[in-house]
């Protein structure tokens, strides 16, 4: 437990030296946010019409776009041999990156949302449905992502193959995400969604790690 | 003491090993046991199987057939450490902290300031590792032995990018390491002596 720790503390701390890789998924994120009202013209009715819907595809290429160094650079350097022989179970190893990595990911998103709602002049519910759903979504997108990062790992520019393993499995979160948020806002109702949502991080929670450990281990062959 | 127990007392054994990468036998049938303050060279010549024997004993590769093991630490983590080809030192962290990574890695119990002296970082312990040459990523590569203070050093051409200094300064360790009760499996062409090793030739 005190090497996961250990390894948490690391994670975050080359995240915060490297802060422009970390700064990059925001970036992206909040740029094409900030682009679309310039492209599909300033009309609130688009806006209020496509904007969730942006929000969470914007969420998943930003999320992705951040995972594939998340495995990479470690099984270049050595580090993943360090980690093997270190006795720290794969699976831990998994599950203490992935939650680095949504700390400065995922969840960096989430408390910009409230930012984006007011951007792209959503109504007011959506300032607090907005980062509850992302809050709920984000985790799952990392997780799932992880699978293909370790997958992925030794593969020369990975990124492109990354999105085309990935963006697939993360369909359901995006399509519930979407949902959850849409029916929160306009008063219908989300506890549905809300609730698969939850359902989905818990179960990928309790499997990614363990896929992602098999994937690791491949890599080291 | 008759040869049994004796192997069973060892730091490292293995028995019947075999290895195949890419469908090609590497080595097969090999046993091999070390004992504490044991150390064993290995030769031959590049791709005869130097490497894919210290990744298998350090349990990075499934061997095809036989067995391996190399005693545990105290606390029940691998008794190993292995240093291969990469450094895997972090450009962003440095010298320092990287060490203490490794150090918290290993259980927390690593000094981290007998890592710097024994490779003459000490000056450097400040420096982020992307300022580091290739052969002082290999010294914090090296420092991380003394570091994860792990009875069994499993060592992929450590001398590589070396200057001599430095190579007396592996050899220093080693030496040290052994007196202490530790063992050492190392690949080497030469260019650093370990006394009175066993040596286990690859290129027959």
């Amino acid at each position: 437990m005190r090497a996961a720790a250990a390894l948490l503390a690391h994670e975050l701390r080359l995240a915060v030296r490297s802060g422009g890789e970390m700064a990059q998924g925001l970036v992206f994120f909040m740029l094409a946010l900030a682009l679309f009202p310039l492209g599909v013209g300033p009309g609130p009715v688009i806006l209020e019409r496509i904007g969730v819907g942006l929000i969470w595809v914007l969420a998943l290429f930003s999320v992705t776009l951040t995972l594939e160094r998340l495995y990479a650079e470690d099984a270049r350097d050595g580090t993943l041999d360090l980690l093997a022989t270190s006795g720290v179970a794969f699976e831990l190893v998994a599950l203490v990156k992935a939650v680095a990595h949504w700390l400065t990911s995922g969840l960096v998103l989430v408390l910009c949302s409230p930012l984006v709602v007011l951007l792209l002049g959503l109504p007011r519910e959506a300032y607090v449905a907005v980062p509850v759903v992302l809050l709920l979504g984000t985790p799952t997108l990392t997780l799932i992502g992880g699978i293909g990062a370790a997958l992925l790992v030794g593969s020369r520019r990975g990124g492109l193959l990354l999105a085309l393993i990935v963006l697939p499995l993360e369909i359901p979160v995006l399509i519930f995400g979407v949902s959850a948020i849409e029916g929160w806002v306009s008063g219908l109702g989300a506890s549905a969604q809300v609730m698969i949502l939850g359902a989905m991080l818990l179960g990928t929670l309790a499997l990614a790690p363990f896929a992602t450990a098999a994937a690791l281990r491949l890599a080291l062959e | 003491m008759n040869p049994a127990d004796d192997a069973l007392d060892a730091l490292v054994r293995a028995r019947g090993l075999a290895c195949r990468r890419a469908g090609r036998d590497v080595f097969s049938d090999l046993s091999l046991a070390v004992d504490r303050g044991g150390a064993l060279l290995l030769r031959g010549p590049n791709g005869s199987g130097k490497s894919s024997l210290l990744r298998t004993l350090a349990g990075l590769l499934e061997p095809a057939a036989g067995e391996s093991h190399v005693a545990p630490a105290a606390d029940g983590s691998p008794g190993l450490h292995y240093v291969g080809h990469g450094d895997p030192a972090k450009p962003t962290l440095s010298v320092e902290e990287n060490l203490a990574f490794a150090a918290a890695l290993g259980g927390g119990g690593g000094d981290v300031e007998a890592g710097l002296r024994a490779f003459a970082l000490v000056r450097l312990a400040d420096t982020p590792a992307r300022y580091l040459s290739s052969g002082q990523r290999r010294r914090l590569s090296l420092a991380r032995l003394v570091v994860s203070h792990k009875a069994v050093w499993l060592l992929d051409e450590p001398g590589v990018g070396l200057d001599k200094t430095n190579r007396d300064r592996l050899q220093a360790a080693i030496a040290d390491h052994r007196r202490k009760g530790g063992a050492v499996i190392a690949a080497t062409h030469g260019d650093v002596a370990i006394a009175d090793a066993a040596v286990l030739d690859f290129g027959r």
